[in-house]
């Protein structure tokens, strides 16, 4: 089981403790041992150690510490938004991000639909345990 | 109109430069204050208004009795309690989760603050039996579902309308204390109930327009396996 995801100049990767948690940023230089330089387009290049980041798939094609600008533009030619939100785990951020910001309103709705989808699997499932039997 | 046009002045002509500094001097300020015109228009001096003779208060007699201790008074309080200030996520027309209460559980539309700061409150009674009714700020979680409430007026409710009748006092008598006593019904007035359809089919139609909505309020909430209150958004 080799490695598969490292941390390089224009890797994507999720920052998953701290103030900027569960933002996507993109690794611009590695500072040290433990450090890395990172940027995103709305936010001001900072510091974050290796162990706030989750790696992903994604890299970018950027040089060591481009300029914002090259940045968003190299960004935008790999398109990172949209691999990322199609992404089954950007999907599963989405979903849970969705949830937690649920009315009450809508999670009755929410479980009003729960129960005529169950009703529909179980009439499925009635009918194909009768043809079966 | 009549001679005073101008508006009672109430700001000083003499700006301020710095605290304790003014712009102008002394004698540039009476100038500015018009004193010399009026000193001219009296004759060269300030006028002088006697003092209004004052009513003669009546004859007071020396008291009878002198307390022996200096009693210090306590401060005059002219303090007047404001209804307690409303939660900004609730307006006229959230629905509202009752938290306590012979309603708990129950969605709720809101109608208006009252001058006591009670919340007025009403089912609709038809979905969901809850009548007009008040509720405190503090037993209530405002959800930010809304409901259209312009159609419903309700200016007619305040704290005196909700007021407990008061019982007529019986005498008691030694027959009457070993025999159970026969408490009568309280029947609802007529009128109340009337009231209570006005707001109703307004509020109805409001709902109804929404779907679901009505099935909404006409269900209880409760807390569900896994649910964090501090993590909900209502």
């Amino acid at each position: 089981m080799p490695f598969k995801r490292f941390i390089e100049i224009g890797r994507v990767a999720l920052i998953n403790y701290g103030k900027e948690h569960g933002r996507l940023v993109v690794i611009v230089d590695v500072i040290d041992q433990n450090r890395a330089l990172v940027d995103a387009p709305d936010m001001v290049r900072s510091q974050v150690n290796f162990k706030r980041l989750s790696l992903t798939d994604l890299k970018v094609d950027i040089k060591r510490v481009p300029k914002k600008k090259e940045l968003i533009k190299a960004m935008e030619d790999a398109d990172v938004k949209n691999k990322w939100e199609k992404s089954s785990w950007g999907r599963k951020l989405i979903v849970r991000k969705t949830r937690a910001n649920l009315n009450d309103f809508d999670r009755f709705k929410l479980m009003l639909v729960k129960i005529k989808k169950a009703a529909v699997v179980r009439q499925e499932l009635a009918k194909l345990k009768k043809i079966s039997a | 109109m009549a001679p005073k046009q101008r508006t009672a002045r109430k700001v000083s002509r003499n700006p301020e430069l710095i605290r304790g500094i003014g712009k102008y001097s002394r004698s540039k300020m009476y100038h500015k204050r018009g004193l010399w015109a009026i000193k001219a228009k009296n004759g060269g001096v300030l006028p002088r208004h006697d003092p209004k003779p004052k009513p003669q208060a009546p004859s007071q007699k020396p008291p009878k009795f002198y307390p022996a201790d200096d009693v210090k008074k306590p401060l005059v309080n002219k303090h007047k309690p404001k209804p307690t200030k409303l939660r900004a996520s609730i307006t006229p027309g959230t629905v509202l989760i009752l938290i306590a209460g012979r309603f708990k559980g129950k969605r709720v539309v809101f109608l208006k603050q009252l001058p006591s700061g009670l919340l007025l409150v009403t089912g609709p009674f038809k979905i969901n039996g809850v009548p007009l009714r008040r509720v405190n700020q503090s037993y209530v979680i405002g959800t930010s579902t809304k409901v259209d409430v312009s159609g419903v007026n309700v200016d007619k409710f305040d704290d005196k309308y909700f007021a407990k009748e008061a019982e007529k006092k019986k005498k008691k008598e030694e027959g009457e204390f070993f025999e159970s006593e026969k408490e009568e019904k309280k029947v609802m007035p007529q009128e109340k109930k009337d009231d209570q359809k006005t707001v109703d089919s307004a509020l109805l139609k409001a709902i109804e327009s929404v779907p679901d909505l009505k099935a909404y309020i006409g269900a209880r909430f409760s807390l569900k396996q896994g649910m964090k209150p501090h993590e909900l958004v209502f």
